[in-house]
């Protein structure tokens, strides 16, 4: 992890979530909702078809940071809010941005501002994370 | 409640108010098992493989965390818990945008739709398999605003998650929009 540097964007992760990636998810989170299962509840609820958890965006603002930490990175902290819905057909792509970088000890913290965006370039999930990673 | 955007009228009843800090519930979960952890990482990463640290047993031995780890967001309450047992309360409670209330026992504010609002973490130790994880969960707060689809209803409930030594896994504020 040498190569952090302040203003850094960290490898994207990329996905097009639909029904296959919600209902997965549904089944291992137990989260069965009709907002997310069926584009009528969608559009009751004010968008153009149903669409993904807040939760799976959750997800993939973890991976976007575990993929570049690796196995000895440490997610201290993580939060993020939900602004905009998933609908169906869009690309999603987790992004993240090195914000500071402080070594406190034995540790390396590193602050990154972490985000979703459709391919409008719409924030969907904004948020921050902080990483840890043995020092030196 | 401040700013050009506090609403004129609100949701919150005295009883709701008087419920802030109140536990809405306390739960124990199964013990996590590598096939959890393994169908939770499929379906975060879906539809490509997960990474190896989550079901490959070999690799995940020779990394730091000396073993199979849970991916940090991964939820042991699915389907059924140990505590409470049995079946969970059905969807169309678990769905009802009034479920926080009538939790606590009290009347809800009626609002017809709910959103994940926002979440904040802060993480302890890794679940591993074999884990059985305590979650004890309080209301913390209610806050409103006027926004695009009329009054907003902003719910905010504080979890932390023990293992079954007693070491800190999360502790997680969760916010819920009502509208």
């Amino acid at each position: 992890m040498q190569d952090i540097e302040i203003g850094a964007e960290i490898p994207t992760f990329v996905r097009q979530p639909g029904l296959h990636h919600w209902n997965r998810y549904a089944a291992v989170n137990d989260e069965f909702v009709p907002i997310h299962m069926d584009d009528e509840a969608g559009r009751a609820a004010g968008y153009p078809s149903a669409f993904g958890q807040g939760n799976l965006q959750w997800s993939y603002l973890h991976n976007v940071v575990r993929q570049w930490m690796g196995d000895e990175g440490t997610i201290e902290r993580i939060a993020c809010s939900f602004r905009g819905a998933n609908v169906k057909g869009q690309n999603v792509t987790a992004h993240g941005r090195v914000t500071s970088i402080a070594d406190e000890g034995p540790r390396r913290v590193v602050e990154i501002d972490v985000w979703t965006e459709n391919e409008a370039g719409e924030q969907l999930a904004p948020g921050t994370a902080r990483v840890s990673f043995p020092a030196g | 409640m401040s700013g050009s955007d506090a609403p004129s009228r609100t949701v919150v009843s005295d009883a709701m108010r008087a419920a802030i800090g109140s536990e809405m519930g306390r739960a124990v979960s199964y013990p996590i098992s590598v096939s959890d952890i393994r169908k939770w990482a499929i379906a975060v990463y879906y539809p490509e493989e997960p990474p190896r640290l989550f079901w490959d047993e070999e690799y995940a031995a020779r990394t730091v965390h000396a073993g199979i780890v849970a991916p940090e967001e991964f939820n042991p309450f699915g389907w059924m818990t140990a505590v409470p047992a049995g079946l969970p309360p059905s969807s169309e409670f678990r769905n009802d945008p009034d479920r926080t209330e009538r939790t606590l026992g009290i009347p809800g504010p009626g609002l017809k739709f709910q959103l994940n609002g926002g979440l904040e973490v802060d993480y302890g130790v890794r679940m591993r398999p074999g884990d059985q994880i305590t979650s004890i969960t309080r209301l913390a707060g209610y806050r409103e605003r006027e926004g695009r689809l009329g009054l907003m209803l902003f719910t905010s409930s504080e979890s932390t998650w023990t293992n079954q030594n007693d070491e800190l896994v999360k502790r997680s504020t969760v916010t819920v929009i009502r509208y």
